[in-house]
């Protein structure tokens, strides 16, 4: 039997004897999520009833706390507590690791009287119902010290450095090999904040068993947030259980945990009751992290027959005072085309705004804004299909590392594309369709994303009425997780998926990283294989051993696996028997995942490309998508109907990146001007007309055991491109300032004379 | 105040803080938490339940106002093992992602089939003729039901399925 060490050998999921693998099945909590009956962490009933907490929000952006009023909060009805820098329990400094291998350290709440961002929680108040809560929030009175936010991220680019750790890459010499083009281009774009806006606004419920926190909380990421909470509250690691079952949306925003678990926590063991703490949508705006503004300067120089000598993407964009991320904006650009002459780096802006942080697809999701666009400007100017552009441009290695492609299938799916959106209707002039009032267009732009594969475990066991129960701290934001493991689960033991239960969001079950780089399926999955792989050799150790068995005496690597039956030759009897009789008590077995030794002499990513179809309104400026296609080359992919639902729902997210969200700060308190999801914008149903994705065959065997790559941020990068590209197709206007919203089209529009 | 609200056919009578909201009952007083609260100001969806038939934001809406109401939610309309024709669609089309949105989604979806049904017309059709149930209805009628994760075109199909299959 093979292992899964070797990932050019044979295994269960590669041989698909079921066909459960690739296979469209319905979610498997899925009748849990459409009754209802799906606990979200602020609906796990705790074992008393519990109390309500509140945040409270600073309403400056930086400066200090002076002054403290409570006492109108304290005396209001069912106040429990009200806590703000004064009198919060004592908590480790930020950072702080009491335990050297921590993956995260304390995060303490209302720390200090310092302000640093808007909406900074910086009061808390516990009350009996969450009415009361609400209302004594609002009595808590804070003066403050303000200074002047510094918040105008366009006008502060003189105080852009570089991010720590980093530099410019470049390749040859770009500024003499772009002076030297033929055809050149050289344009600025602007992708605006946005927010995430997951459904499930972040929450925490906690309680206390004697000295062990018990938390559930919504967070992508399971091992973190247990170390972190217990790094706060200064307690053993084992001393924190954290749970997060089911996660109303992630997309990067709850890749960390925020004070609502903390207060949460801290609040459960200074009253002795259970305490459950939600932010509200305003807060969320503010208390969370989101995607920063960027600007991206591309210049690309071409030859006349097309071929690039010289493209350069650079990225400026913003990040709290006190943080370190960068959106990578221009990273992907390093891995597209072939050019001889490259520079791309990034400039970052520390500002008084709340913390930048990773959202969908972090880097393609703003970098392809820009550059494919300006590839489809490029095209325009050479003359060339926006298709014929990139195939001519098209490398054969990395470009940059000089690397072989572990796979690369752009260009199959641009053509395949091409051929089933009808792409050959197009007319490269723009403004020359019309239906009805309705400017007529179509765009194109390619996708690409990394692909990761991250240190997992998992366990498997199977009981004696032959269940096998998949075991993980990993988690599902609905990215299918549960569904999938379930699939390599019932694959490779051979059961049917009724027979499997997989368990996950759970601090004590073998650690898995969690969702998020699109990396989830490849890890966790992978994990799951060799759990499941160990698995088989187990049970077939113990049928061959066991005198009662029809499968005794024989060789432990030949048995096979289906429809809950051991057999060996024409020798069988079912799971359920061999484990009743040789293992009552059922037998557990774990497996892990490392990322290949040799990854790095890959250049690995997963690919695509976005077809649109808009129609634009000359008279109002108005914007529908009415038919949108992806085409996807992303490895294996387990299951049909899920991974296109991840692509679909990214593709949408590009939909809501070109003609919908954004948000910007309001210059004189360092706000967010979007508060809300009544005036921060994004995609509803009827913002979307036909749309979907198609999945190509592709197996990477560069990328893990199973060749499998991830789908989750793909379909979000270049999806926004597309829309431009067909917009600036129907009417002959190129707004290059994200979102493309009427205002910006109409002077445009109103210049063509339509 | 004491308030007396049928909820999926079983009448619950509570002494309610007139402050209440109809969700913060659903969730907090009576233990049915799969109305979902997302933005607790009407703006998303989350929250849609059935009052007398008819759907409502019930985070917009105070328990107060709702004695004598009858109150449909999520589990009114079926549980995992005996799942609604619309729930079952929404599984069947992977009608959602996380399901935080999915309770108000397939809640707002009957509620909109008994609209067409009704004749109550709306802004994707002519508001003089017949309402009819088009995939342009269905997207135009279900736009106050956000889902981020954006299962909308797999929404459309399971509501469009679901009318074919309802009784």
């Amino acid at each position: 039997m093979s292992s899964v060490q070797d990932w050019e050998a044979p295994n269960p999921v590669k041989d698909n004897r079921s066909g459960l693998i690739g296979k469209g099945v319905d979610r498997y909590e899925g009748p849990l999520k459409v009754t209802g009956a799906a606990p979200y962490a602020y609906e796990v009933t705790p074992p008393s009833p519990p109390a309500y907490g509140v945040m409270v929000g600073a309403e400056i952006a930086t400066g200090r706390i002076t002054g403290v009023d409570t006492v109108e909060a304290e005396a209001a009805p069912g106040v429990l507590a009200v806590w703000t820098h004064r009198n919060v329990p004592a908590q480790p400094p930020r950072g702080t690791k009491a335990h050297p291998r921590s993956t995260s350290g304390s995060r303490p709440a209302l720390e200090s009287d310092r302000v640093t961002y808007f909406g900074q929680p910086v009061a808390f108040v516990v009350a009996d119902t969450l009415e009361n809560a609400t209302a004594a929030a609002k009595l808590v009175r804070l003066t403050y010290t303000a200074a002047d936010p510094d918040v105008d991220f366009p006008h502060r680019l003189d105080a852009a450095g570089m991010p720590p750790g980093e530099q410019d890459t470049e390749i040859g010499d770009f500024e003499a090999g772009f002076a030297a083009s033929d055809v050149k281009l050289d344009e600025t774009w602007t992708t605006p904040i946005q927010n995430h806006c997951q459904m499930e606004p972040c929450a925490s419920v906690a309680w206390w068993e004697g000295g062990k926190c018990i938390a559930h909380t919504s967070v992508q990421m399971v091992k973190p947030a247990q170390h972190g909470l217990a790094e706060t509250l200064g307690i053993g690691r084992d001393d924190v259980h954290l749970l997060t079952r089911y996660i109303g949306g992630g997309f990067g925003g709850k890749g960390q945990t925020y004070d609502d678990l903390t207060l949460a926590a801290l609040a459960a063991r200074a009253l002795g009751r259970p305490v459950k703490v939600a932010f509200t949508r305003q807060q969320m705006m503010h208390g969370t992290i989101h995607r920063p503004a960027t600007i991206q300067r591309v210049r690309l120089g071409a030859g006349a027959d097309g071929r690039l000598n010289a493209m350069s993407l650079m990225t400026w964009t913003h990040c709290q005072r006190d943080g370190a991320f960068t959106e990578h904006a221009s990273n992907f650009a390093r891995n597209l085309y072939a050019a001889p002459n490259r520079l791309t780096g990034h400039r970052l802006v520390k500002l008084d705004l709340p913390h930048a942080g990773a959202m969908r697809a972090p880097g393609e999701a703003s970098g392809t804004l820009s550059l494919e666009c300006a590839m489809d400007e490029l095209a325009e100017k050479l003359g060339l299909d926006p298709i014929e552009l990139r195939i001519r441009n098209e490398p054969e290695v990395d470009p940059e590392n000089g690397r072989p492609f572990s796979m690369r299938q752009l260009v199959r799916c641009m053509k395949e594309g091409a051929q089933l959106f009808g792409w050959d209707r197009r007319l490269p002039t723009p403004g020359q369709v019309r239906d009805g009032r309705w400017l007529v267009g179509l765009g194109m732009a390619a996708a690409i994303r990394g692909n990761f594969l991250l240190p997992a475990k998992c366990s498997f066991s199977v009981d004696a009425d032959g269940v096998i129960t998949v075991r993980q701290g990993m988690t599902d934001i609905g990215t299918g997780t549960y569904t999938v493991l379930a699939q390599i689960a019932a694959e490779t033991l051979g059961v049917p998926l009724g027979k499997v239960v997989v368990e996950i969001g759970d601090s004590e079950l073998p650690p898995a990283p969690g969702s998020g780089g699109q990396f989830g399926a490849a890890t966790a999955g992978s994990a799951a294989l060799a759990a499941g792989m160990n698995l088989r050799q187990a049970i077939a150790e113990l049928a061959v051993a066991d005198p009662g068995s029809p499968l005794h005496g024989g060789d432990p690597n030949a048995v096979t696996f289906q429809d809950g039956v051991v057999a060996l030759e024409n020798r069988s009897e079912t799971l359920a028997e061999l484990v009743r009789r040789a293992a009552p008590a059922g037998l557990t077995v774990e497996g892990e995942i490392r990322p290949a030794q040799d990854a790095q002499k890959w250049s690995q990513q997963t690919y695509g490309a976005h077809f649109c179809e808009v129609g634009v309104d000359p008279v109002s400026g108005e914007v529908r998508v009415r038919r949108m296609l992806g085409v996807f080359a992303a490895g294996r992919i387990l299951n049909a109907k899920t991974a296109r639902s991840q692509l679909t729902g990214g593709m949408i997210w590009g939909v809501a990146s070109a003609l919908h969200e954004g948000n910007a700060p309001d210059l004189r308190y360092g706000s967010l001007l979007g508060q809300d999801l009544g005036n921060y914008l994004v995609t509803v149903q009827a913002d979307v007309g036909e749309l979907d994705a198609i999945m190509l065959d592709e197996v990477d065997d560069k990328a893990n055991p199973m060749g499998i790559k991830g789908v989750g941020e793909l379909g979000n990068s270049g999806a926004g491109a597309a829309v431009a590209n067909a917009i600036y197709n129907a009417c002959g206007v190129r707004v290059r300032d994200y979102p493309i919203t009427p205002d910006k089209l109409l002077p445009g529009l109103i210049a063509k004379g339509w | 105040m004491r308030t007396t609200i049928t909820v999926n056919g079983e009448a619950r009578s509570l002494d309610l803080d007139p402050r209440t909201t109809l969700l913060d009952f659903l969730r907090e007083k009576v233990a049915l938490t799969g109305t979902k609260k997302g933005c607790d100001h009407g703006q998303c969806g989350a929250c849609t339940v059935l009052v007398n038939g008819v759907r409502i934001n019930a985070c917009l809406s105070l328990a107060v106002m709702h004695d004598g109401d009858e109150v449909t939610t999520i589990e009114g309309l079926g549980a995992p093992e005996a799942l609604h024709p619309m729930q079952q669609a929404f599984l069947t089309h992977d009608a959602f992602q996380c399901g935080y949105c999915t309770p108000g989604q397939i809640c707002s979806a009957v509620g909109v089939l008994a609209e067409i049904k009704a004749d109550i017309p709306s802004h994707a059709g002519d508001v003089g003729a017949q309402a009819r149930l088009t995939a342009d209805e269905v997207r135009e009628r279900m736009s106050g039901n956000i889902c981020r994760c954006s299962a909308y075109p797999q929404i459309v199909d399971a509501i469009l399925d679901a009318a074919g299959n309802l009784p």
